[in-house]
């Protein structure tokens, strides 16, 4: 095997994707960012990809939008969308107790909430969402799923004064999950969708590709795909990818039966998406993905028909329209305190999009 | 004696699972922080912990027994499904908290995991909308099955490994305060009583099997036989969850309660009171008007009778894994128990009397 020669070139024309920066999906799991309210997670994005681009800004909205010139002349426009919202919480009373009352934002299950460690604020004060004990209660309470609007956030205020001081009206509070590396996985708090964002600051940083690489940081997904819909405007390119993770409904049936509603299945790969609640993904866009994965030995599923939407759908219908897909990691328990990926899944999305930019031709819009 | 954090020892204290039936890892923790404080520490054959530190009366010494439990809630595998363990409960859990929660499921090595929710579809049609009960709950360590096979077998451990997180005003939320926070107590006391005279044996025990009926307490107040016993627990704090049961919840901070009804000796009750006015503790009275739902149930029908008492940590949000317990009240009845400690004089149960 020759020698390679040591050279100062910090991109060789056909590098792989660089692993995903972990530390840094580390930190955007871990930043609070709830619809409205993406300060901190932008902050992390400004940082990371500042050095990757040639153009970056932010616009009115505060979506972060980034421009990674072509390698060649003419390329076409390529855009490629990551929310960096969270859902969340938000403060909106105080019990004269100096308990927190608060309100959903975005799609939090009543569920996931009681007796969870929560964090408020941007100084990220903690606090807890307490539950009757058990044994105060009778067997219909222990049965009956308590809403959001019986609960409160416990920040051990004194009163209502003292927790308004701590925890201003209109503060947003998520899940104090602390990400986590486990043994083929990742464990952690809106990984929907900050992968999607981590992804595509991989991206940025494997290219330049044959297409003028147009990397939108959204705001307001979770609260109906806002950002995206004025990116896409601004942007006007010639397709769009919007990168997310959609949940792997993967479990067993209580009772035996085939689980045939699963969405996706971890492991199986990179989830491409044909048809969701609001958006017919472009037929050309979805074989380009298929065939770039067979050709590259990469797995892929496709995400089941069905409900749900991406900023896909905000794109497609951006100023005359534009051809749209969507490419997710599979997540378990996705808008919960603790999301669960496997790390075989991130990894394949990531070398599919790769090759899909690497591989882009005019031909693959071709009619 | 060094300065004593008992934010850093309660946290320690935490941070050990410690399971009902499986208290090992909890009685190392408490072992090495007893030992230095008392004359003899054993384990008895239930698991419990005995640290006794002898009194300076003459012998034979009468013993107050310090019960505190050792033991917490927690899961346990009953099944593996693909990918998926299904649990069933150790003590008194609450389905309602369980999902999205921080575990560790203890196999052959200790793998970090999530209890998942399944999707509706996949429960049974009645009960879509109500709490999904543990049996239908899954714990995800997010290996493939043949690697979980590998590592996990039916009868493991799945505890709680949500980090403590501390709270303005000198609280503490964490998982296992119940019943940690009274082991803490303890180790107040018996840190007290490094610089006070008692004449009686002070015998402090951190019991196991609290959690799944007291099993540990009963066994080591018949072995010990003691002439007091008291049990340490947490007792309902007072919030927006206890509002509704307000004589059965107490404010945190406003120290400790004391016991009254048919599981507390009305002496042994009265002697407290008298201790803690001494101190200038301040105290609630806690109303237990059937059992005390503490180790004390166990004591007092030990041997031909054991009269008992029930100390009371305040403690909101009881078995989930954010219970709240404030610091003052864990000092407070620490320094309660080494107070009434201290004040037993050799003739104390010769006044004793159930009238």
């Amino acid at each position: 095997m020759p020698t390679r020669p040591l050279t100062r070139r910090s991109k060789p024309a056909q590098a792989l994707p660089p692993a995903l920066d972990l530390e840094l999906l580390r930190a955007l799991s871990n930043a609070t960012a709830v619809s409205g309210d993406e300060g901190a997670v932008r902050r992390l994005v400004l940082e990371a990809v500042r050095p990757l681009v040639a153009e970056v800004k932010v616009d009115p909205l505060g979506n972060v939008l980034a421009v990674l010139p072509a390698a060649k002349r003419d390329a076409q426009r390529v855009l490629l969308a990551a929310h960096m919202d969270e859902v969340g919480l938000m403060v909106v009373d105080y019990d004269s107790d100096g308990a927190l009352r608060f309100e959903i934002v975005g799609g939090v299950s009543d569920r996931m909430l009681l007796g969870k460690p929560v964090l408020v604020g941007p100084k990220r004060l903690p606090g807890v969402i307490g539950a009757t004990p058990v044994h105060l209660l009778n067997a219909e309470r222990k049965a009956t799923v308590v809403k959001a609007a019986a609960m409160r956030i416990d920040i051990g205020a004194a009163n209502a004064e003292a927790a308004r001081r701590l925890a201003p009206l209109g503060e947003r509070a998520t899940f104090a999950t602390e990400f986590a590396v486990l043994d083929g996985a990742l464990r952690g708090k809106a990984l929907d969708d900050r992968l999607g964002c981590a992804l595509l600051i991989a991206l940025l940083r494997a290219g330049p590709y044959p297409v003028e690489l147009h990397a939108a940081f959204t705001v307001q997904e979770e609260v109906g795909l806002r950002g995206a819909r004025v990116a896409g405007y601004a942007v006007a390119p010639d397709a769009a990818f919007a990168l997310d993770c959609t949940p792997a409904l993967d479990l067993p049936d209580s009772r035996g039966r085939e689980n045939t509603q699963y969405n996706t299945r971890l492991s199986a790969g990179p989830a491409i998406y044909v048809s969701d609640g609001r958006t017919i993904a472009d037929r050309r866009l979805v074989t380009h993905l298929t065939r770039t994965a067979t050709a590259s030995g990469l797995p892929y599923q496709i995400r089941q028909p069905g409900g749900g939407a991406t900023d896909a759908a905000a794109l497609q219908r951006a100023g005359a329209g534009v051809p749209v897909v969507s490419v997710s990691v599979p997540g378990r328990y996705l808008h919960g305190p603790a999301a669960l990926v496997r790390t075989a899944d991130v990894e394949n999305t990531l070398r599919l999009l790769h090759a899909a930019l690497t591989g882009w031709t005019p031909k693959v819009l071709k009619p | 004696m060094t300065a004593f954090d008992l934010l850093a020892h309660l946290k320690t204290l935490c941070a050990v699972p410690g399971l009902s039936g499986y208290e090992g890892p909890a009685r190392v923790v408490i072992e090495a922080a007893w030992a230095p404080l008392v004359s003899a520490v054993r384990t008895d054959p239930l698991g419990s912990l005995w640290a006794r530190r002898a009194g300076h009366g003459p012998a034979p010494r009468p013993t107050l027994l310090l019960a505190a439990h050792m033991d917490a809630i927690g899961l346990m595998v009953t099944r593996q499904e693909g990918d998926f363990l299904r649990v069933t409960n150790l003590g008194g859990i609450d389905a309602r908290v369980l999902p999205g929660q921080l575990v560790t499921v203890h196999g052959r090595q200790d793998l970090p995991a999530v209890v998942g929710q399944p999707p509706a579809h996949l429960l049974p049609l009645a009960g879509r909308e109500q709490v999904t009960p543990l049996p239908e709950l899954v714990v995800d360590t997010g290996l493939p099955a043949e690697r979980l096979r590998a590592l996990v077998q039916v009868g493991d451990l799945v505890s709680f490994t949500q980090p403590p997180i501390e709270l303005p005003n000198g609280l503490l939320a964490a998982h296992s305060l119940d019943n940690r926070a009274s082991v803490a107590a303890v180790t107040v006391c018996l840190r007290e009583l490094q610089t006070r005279a008692h004449a009686w044996d002070v015998l402090a025990v951190a019991t196991v099997q609290e959690e799944i009926g007291p099993r540990g307490a009963g066994q080591a107040a018949f072995a010990a036989a003691p002439a007091l016993a008291v049990a340490v627990d947490v007792t309902f704090g007072r919030d927006a969850n206890t509002r509704d049961a307000a004589h059965k919840s107490f404010a945190l901070g406003g120290g400790p309660t004391l016991g009254l009804g048919p599981n507390i000796h009305p002496g042994l009750h009265a002697a407290f009171k008298a201790a803690a006015a001494r101190a200038e503790i301040p105290f609630e009275v806690e109303a237990m008007w059937e059992h005390s739902g503490t180790d004390a149930v166990a004591m007092q029908v030990a041997r031909e009778g054991i009269p008992t008492m029930t100390i009371g940590l305040p403690l909101r949000n009881m078995h989930t894994p954010v219970e709240i317990v404030a610091l003052a009240d864990i000092t407070r009845a620490g320094r309660l128990l080494a107070e009434f400690a201290a004040g037993l004089e050799p003739d104390f149960m010769s006044r004793l009397s159930v009238d």
